[in-house]
This record gives structure tokens, C-alpha cells and sequence, in this order.
């Protein structure tokens, strides 16, 4: 019986732990795609704050520090895309590519330069810390290796992505902020006739999205493992896109599918622990075929902003 | 009339240009506004009305000329600083956000907040409610604007300006899309705004209308300023020859109908639309040569989705569609103009043309898989072109030039170009949907003309229309549309705009 409520409490555990670096992109996709820019450039954003964080968190040994930095990488590409979208009118889809590029070679490149010639960064000295470590272990609250410290004792990572959702939700939803983002989203015409700049906020929107998927992509490297390599975040950009999707471009829908995603690498990693007898590359697939299983029988049904990756022209001039 | 203040100038442009490039859209357009007053901003498509009221509104800046607003010379950089000045507009193409709320709606851009920018919607919802009854522009502050009728829409647009303390409103056509019913109420209330003294300005290009409520009208023809004229002291002849530059006749020159047998012939035809939901509804009609059967109703009472059914563009549900002898029920579209039925599609930007080919191309849509413009599959430039210059000066296609794309062509011009197309096939029976939506009127005097020619050559013609002056004036007959049924079927002769405007609102005769 414990055995079972352990296992469950395991597969909960990793589920959130790695929900987590899904959860930051797909949060900052809500954002900027409820503006009306589409973001396919998450990916890179993700791999260059990975490589970030993981490089200043290795040389200065400040794992928050280096959650930051790679915050501000993810949206130092999020500048340029919201430069080429928004100020030049630029396809939305064919910038992403090009972020994604972008986001992978810089991010090797530095690598190399610094690591000398590695395509990884060495071992940082200290990961995102355990908040709530103090509350688990013999002799405390709750014993180690049990239900909750199997479930609750995680990176601060975790806590702070659900926080995130909440904030999200609670900004797009009740603030004025946040109705004048919808509102840019769904009739940028009719904002901007009203005096909103339209600009301003998917400028704002854009960035953003890219601060929030490079904390992603440390949420990976300094917290989940403890380096960065060249095949760390391969195509989580993209599952975060279909659960942001899956999510109906909604907060709260967003966090559910990463949950999901999430569950399955979970439940790869639980079985393979558990020694089933299935290979275990072919269990690695299991959250790229959900991806694929849950788009094709959902997307159909979503209805995306209305003036999602169209050219906003203010016709003066 | 008796609201204006003449002591106090609401609005005065002077001299106002607006160049884009090289084009000079505004050539020195002076207008004058006085507190109090409803003032009609006459025009053609395309002469610069819209132009100039942007302007003023701040969504476009003058190139040279002088605005007062009150007396006071303003710059008006952006639609915030004519916010300030009491200036709010309606647009034509309603600037609503469609999943929001009528309040969220009016709010957006001024939403009252508790702190830290957080909403107060209760305050918004009260707000609101206090300036709908204040009004008289009854609107359910809750209510979803994709539930809400155009007319709905049109009274959130205007209290949205009102909710920004707007003491000078700019309607945009405001009567394009409206109902009857609605024009009345819609009139009723801009006397109430009169009397609060706000100044009204009304865009349009419909002449009754501005004999209904106008005080004064300022007509421009191509950019350029033509007159200001007291509008009791003309009558509606005087302001379109204004307007176009040239005499114009309303009435459309025609005999007495020569019905023949029964070109095509609908029973019990029932359509479902994009949700599933019966849009027609066991309709019947019969179409005889040698007339013009126009079909009244509100929009949404099942108009396309008949066209689209009658085209083979949709399929029908139940009933039967006879083509004279044939039953073209489950034909497809191909067949249907093979069998020499031609449509005049409502939307001819999406139905009608293909924007992006140039006019000869778009003059061969339906014939081009036949000699002479094509053999074995090539296409014969040659053929194509000589129909396409023949094509435009046989219906005065304008500018004469078939290499032009459709989408570079004004509005009327691209319906002479399926005008042209449909007529050249030769049909027996040709369906005119719509067909002068958003036309000027000498654009409109063309189609009325072609349509009414072609019932002269003995061919019969099915005028659907949401403009009921246009079906009175061109039809022979007229069947009343409501709920996807026809209610009601009436001679011309017998028809007036009681009688007809009271079937359309599904009351009976």
C-alpha cells in the first residue's frame, strides 16, 4: 500500500518538476499570442536562457542570478522579434524561425568560446534551492522519501511557475492591463481608435514572453540538471506552443496541458525506473506523440485571438 | 432645428489638405459646426469624406489647413487628444471587440480602476447603465457583442464616445447596415443629442436621410469642397447632381413587365447554415421570364444561404430547385451556369473577383476551359485580352485598361466587371445579390439599368436586397423574406414602404 502512494507521489513529483520549464514559455505564449503576436521563437528563447543561466549561475555561483540573466537573454531575443514584428511588420512565423536559429547558434557559440570548444557548460556549484527542504527529513514535519516530500519538496522553480499562473491569469483578467492586451489581440483598430498603444503593449507583450521562456529554459538547467548541454531543451519551446494552444490561449488551460505534458516524461521516467519492459527511447517519445494525439483531436476546437499574426498598419502614411 | 446655437462654432477645418504621396485626397476642404446642429458630410465613395473626418478625429494628420474646436485652433495628434477636445467617432466597420462585453467595450482605454490597475467592472457596468438611460440607447451592459444585432452594436459605438464626454460625434454612413426600424430609432436618438446640444457630423452618400435629419450639408466631390447648403432649401435632385457633378435620375427608367412562363421554380426548399440551423425554411417562389422578382428582408432572414443553395454552393436540405425543365437541386455550380443560370454574388470581393487577377482574367472566370479562350489546356492571351477590351467598353469599364487587377478597380467598377462576365454568358435566369452594396449613385444607376435591361431582353432576374428602396424601385414583383420563408408576395404596383417595411418585420399584412 505504501509502495503504491509512493510511486504516485513520485510520478506527481516529477510531473511537476518537469511541467515547470513548460509551464514559463507556454505562460509567456498566452501573453504575446493574446496580444496578436505569434511566438514560434520560444524554443530559442528557451535554449539561449538555458545556456545563460546555466554559464552565469557556473561563474558566479548565484544560481538566482543566473535565473535572471537567462530571464533577460530569453527577452533580449524577444526584443528582436517584437523589432522585426511589430516595428517592421515582419511575418511572425518566418521571425520565430529565425529566433530559433538564432537562439541555438548564439547560444553554442558562446558556449564554445567560453567552455573551451564544449557545446555544454561545466557543473554548476549550486542549484535553484529547495524552499521547503527545511520542512522534510528525519526528525521533521514530514519523514524523507515520503508522500509529501516525494510530491512537495521541489526547486523553487515549481512554486514560482504555479505563482506565475495565477499572476497571469489574474492581470490578463482583472487589470486594465491586462483587458487592454485582449482587447489589442482580438481589434487592434478598435484599441487603437481608443488611444492604446497598440505598440507599446505588444512590444511589452513580446518581451515578455521571451523573459518568461528563458527562466524556462533555467528552470531546466540550474534546477532539473545542473548544466547546460546542446540537447537539454530539444523541442520543449515547441510542446509548450501546443499546450499553450491546447490551453485555448488561457492561463489556466495552458498550466493544464503542461501538466499533462509533464505527466507523460513523468511516467516515462517512472517506468523506466520501474524496469518495464519498453525500450526506453521509445518512451522518450511518449510526450512528442501526446503533443501530436492531443493537437490534432483539440486545436480544431479552440478559437485563437481574432487578430493573432495579422499586420497591424495604423494607415497613416 | 431648433437646437442649433449659432453664436457658438462647434467644429471649424479650414482650408484643410490631406496628401498621401502625391495624392491629394483633401484639396482645401473648409466645414463649419455649430453647437447643436446635425451636419450632413455629402460625397461620392472614394471623394474624401472619411478623409477628412479622420483628420478631425486624430487618426490621420492634415497636411496643411487650420481645425477650431470651439474657437480654439487644436492640433489633434492622435485619437486621444480628440478625445480631450469632445470629439468621438463612429466608424463604418464598427471598432468593437467582439468577445468583450458591452461595457468592457465602452470602458477600454478610460476603465475605472480600485488601485494598482485593477478593474472596477461593477463601476463600468453602472456607468453605463446611467448613460444608456440618460440617452435613450437601451444596451444590456453585460451583454456579449457578438450577440448583439448591428443596431445594438451601433448604440455601444456611440456610447462609447459618450462615454468619454463627446460633444461632437462623428457618424460614419451610420445607416449603411441598418434596418428601417432601426434608421428611425437611430434618428430619434440624434434629435435627443441635439437637444443636449451636442453637434452631430453624419457621413453619408444617402440623400433622404439627410433631408430626414440634416440642419446643413456640406458636399465634396474628388477631394475638392463643392458647397454648404441649408438642407431645407434644396431638395434631394439639387444635392446628388452636387454630389456627382452631373443630373441624376432616381427613378429607373422602365415599361411594364412582360412575364413569360416560369424560368425557375423553388419548392419547399429548406438550407441549414454554418451552425446547423434551418436559415431557409420551406420556401417557394416562382421566377418568370421577362421580370425583375426582388426579395425583401432584413439581412440574416436566409438571404445567402438561398443564394448559395440556388448556386450549388450549398446544399439543400430538402425541397427542389427546377431550372425550366431541369432539376438543378444537387447540381453543381459548374452546371448551373452551364445551364445558364448566373449569380451576382453579395460579397464581390471574396465571391466575385479574384483580387489579384487582373480584369481579363477576372471577364474568363467561368468560360475560360472553352474556345475561343482556350485549347487543349493553353490558354490563348490573345482571346482573352481582345474579350477583356471588349468587354470594357461595352460596359464602360473605367480605367480602360485590362491588365489592371480587379482589386486596383473603385467598387462600381469591379461590379461592372462581373456584371459584364454574368451578362456575357448569356443567362436565362440571373440572381443579383446585393448588388449595390456600397456603391455611389451613379454606380447604382448603371446596375439598376443592366438589371433592368436584362429583363427587357426577355430574361428573368431575382433581385435580393436589404435596401428596400432599391427593391421598390427596380422590382416587378416582391417577395418578402422572413425566417427563411417568403411571408408575403406583392406587385410593385401595390407595394409601398409600410406595407413591404411591416412584412420584413415579420408582422402580417
Amino acid at each position: 500500500m505504501e509502495g503504491l502512494l509512493n510511486d504516485i507521489a513520485f510520478i506527481i513529483g516529477t510531473t511537476l518538476m518537469y511541467s515547470t520549464p513548460l509551464i514559463f514559455p507556454a505562460i509567456g505564449g498566452v501573453i504575446t499570442e493574446r496580444s496578436g503576436i505569434i511566438n514560434i521563437g520560444l524554443e530559442g528563447m528557451m535554449y539561449f536562457g538555458a545556456f545563460v543561466g546555466a554559464a552565469v549561475a557556473y561563474f558566479t555561483q548565484d544560481p538566482w542570478l543566473g535565473f535572471l540573466c537567462a530571464g533577460l537573454a530569453g527577452a533580449s531575443l524577444g526584443l528582436l522579434h517584437a523589432i522585426a514584428t511589430v516595428s517592421f511588420s515582419a511575418e511572425q512565423i518566418v521571425s520565430g524561425i529565425a529566433i530559433n536559429f538564432l537562439g541555438v547558434g548564439l547560444a553554442l557559440f558562446i558556449s564554445r568560446l567560453v567552455f573551451d570548444g564544449a557545446t555544454q557548460t561545466l557543473t554548476v556549484p549550486n542549484k535553484i534551492p529547495l524552499p521547503l527542504d527545511f520542512l522534510f527529513g528525519d526528525g521533521r514535519l514530514f519523514p524523507s522519501a515520503g508522500f509529501m516530500d516525494l510530491v512537495f519538496n521541489r526547486f523553487a522553480t515549481v512554486y514560482i511557475a504555479f505563482a506565475l499562473v495565477l499572476v497571469s491569469w489574474f492581470v490578463l483578467y482583472r487589470t486594465r492591463l491586462g483587458m487592454r492586451l485582449r482587447a489589442v489581440g482580438e481589434h487592434p483598430e478598435a484599441a487603437d481608435s481608443l488611444g492604446i498603444s497598440v505598440f507599446k503593449i505588444r512590444y511589452g507583450a513580446v518581451i515578455t514572453s521571451g523573459f518568461l521562456a528563458g527562466l524556462g529554459g533555467a528552470a531546466m538547467s540550474i534546477a532539473v540538471v545542473s548544466r547546460f548541454n546542446n540537447t537539454l531543451i530539444s523541442g520543449h519551446g515547441f510542446i509548450a506552443l501546443a499546450a499553450m494552444i491546447f490551453g485555448k490561449w488561457k492561463p489556466q488551460g495552458a498550466l493544464l496541458a503542461c501538466l499533462i505534458f509533464g505527466g507523460a516524461k513523468g511516467l516515462e521516467i517512472f517506468m523506466g525506473a520501474k524496469g518495464v519492459p519498453i525500450p526506453s527511447s521509445l518512451l522518450a517519445t511518449l510526450p512528442y506523440i501526446l503533443t501530436i494525439v492531443i493537437l490534432i483531436g483539440w486545436v480544431g476546437r479552440s478559437q485563437p485571438p481574432a487578430a493573432i499574426g495579422k499586420i497591424f498598419d495604423k494607415g497613416e502614411d | 432645428m431648433t437646437s442649433i446655437d449659432f453664436s457658438h462654432k462647434a467644429v471649424e477645418m479650414i482650408d484643410v489638405v490631406k496628401k498621401f504621396g502625391d495624392f491629394v485626397a483633401n484639396d482645401r476642404i473648409s466645414l463649419t459646426v455649430h453647437r447643436g446642429e446635425v451636419h450632413a458630410l455629402l460625397g461620392e465613395n472614394g471623394a474624401g469624406k472619411t478623409t477628412l473626418m479622420n483628420c478631425l478625429y486624430g487618426l490621420y494628420h492634415p497636411t496643411e489647413g487650420t481645425i477650431r474646436i470651439n474657437g480654439e485652433p487644436v492640433r489633434i495628434s492622435d485619437p486621444n487628444v480628440a478625445i480631450r477636445h469632445g470629439i468621438g467617432m463612429v466608424h463604418q466597420h464598427f471598432k468593437l471587440v467582439e468577445p468583450f462585453t458591452v461595457a468592457e467595450n465602452i470602458v477600454l482605454g478610460r476603465e475605472p480602476v480600485r488601485f494598482m490597475g485593477i478593474l472596477d467592472m461593477a463601476e463600468a457596468r453602472r456607468r453605463v447603465g446611467e448613460l444608456s438611460s440618460r440617452y435613450g440607447l437601451s444596451v444590456d451592459p453585460q451583454a456579449r457583442i457578438e450577440d448583439l444585432s448591428v443596431g445594438s452594436q451601433q448604440r455601444v459605438e456611440i456610447l462609447k464616445a459618450l462615454y468619454r464626454g463627446a460633444e461632437i460625434l462623428i457618424l460614419d454612413e451610420p445607416t449603411a447596415v441598418l434596418t428601417p426600424a432601426e434608421i428611425k430609432e437611430l434618428i430619434g436618438i440624434i434629435r435627443n443629442l441635439t437637444k443636449e446640444g451636442k453637434s452631430i457630423i453624419i457621413i453619408t452618400h444617402k440623400l433622404h436621410e439627410i433631408k430626414q435629419v440634416a440642419d446643413y450639408c456640406t458636399i465634396i466631390r474628388r477631394g475638392v469642397f463643392i458647397d454648404r447648403v441649408a438642407v431645407d432649401a434644396v431638395s434631394e435632385h439639387d444635392l446628388a447632381a452636387k454630389m456627382v457633378g452631373r443630373e441624376v435620375s432616381f427613378s429607373v427608367p422602365k415599361t411594364e413587365a412582360e412575364p413569360g412562363r416560369v424560368a425557375l421554380s423553388v419548392r419547399d426548399l429548406a438550407v441549414k447554415d454554418n451552425r446547423g440551423i434551418f436559415a431557409v425554411d420551406g420556401l417557394s417562389l416562382d421566377l418568370h421570364y421577362g421580370e425583375i422578382l426582388g426579395i425583401a428582408g432584413v439581412d440574416g432572414n436566409g438571404q445567402s444561404q438561398l443564394v448559395e443553395a440556388l448556386m450549388g454552393l450549398r446544399p439543400a436540405a430538402a425541397g427542389r430547385i427546377m431550372l425550366g425543365e431541369r432539376d438543378i437541386t444537387s447540381a453543381s455550380p459548374r452546371e448551373i451556369i452551364g445551364d445558364h443560370m448566373s449569380a451576382i454574388h453579395e460579397d464581390r470581393q471574396k465571391r466575385g473577383l479574384v483580387l489579384e487577377f487582373d480584369v481579363a482574367e477576372n471577364l474568363i472566370l467561368e468560360t475560360y476551359r472553352r474556345p475561343p479562350f482556350s485549347r487543349c489546356g493553353v490558354l490563348s492571351h490573345q482571346e482573352i485580352y481582345r474579350f477583356g477590351e471588349h468587354c470594357i467598353d461595352t460596359f464602360d469599364i473605367r480605367p480602360q485598361q485590362a491588365t489592371l487587377t480587379a482589386k486596383s478597380l473603385s467598387g462600381g467598377n469591379q461590379q461592372k466587371v462581373i456584371i459584364a462576365r454574368e451578362v456575357s454568358n448569356n443567362p436565362d435566369v440571373l440572381i443579383a445579390s446585393q448588388p449595390t452594396r456600397g456603391l455611389d449613385v451613379g454606380a447604382i444607376e448603371y446596375v439598376h439599368q443592366a438589371l433592368v435591361e436584362q429583363r427587357d431582353s426577355g430574361k428573368a432576374v431575382l433581385l435580393i436586397s436589404f435596401e428596400l428602396d432599391e427593391i421598390l424601385t427596380v422590382a416587378d414583383r416582391i417577395a418578402v423574406i422572413f425566417e427563411g420563408r417568403i411571408i408575403g408576395l406583392l406587385d410593385a404596383s401595390e407595394a409601398d414602404e409600410n406595407r413591404v417595411g411591416l412584412l420584413m418585420a415579420g408582422g402580417g399584412p
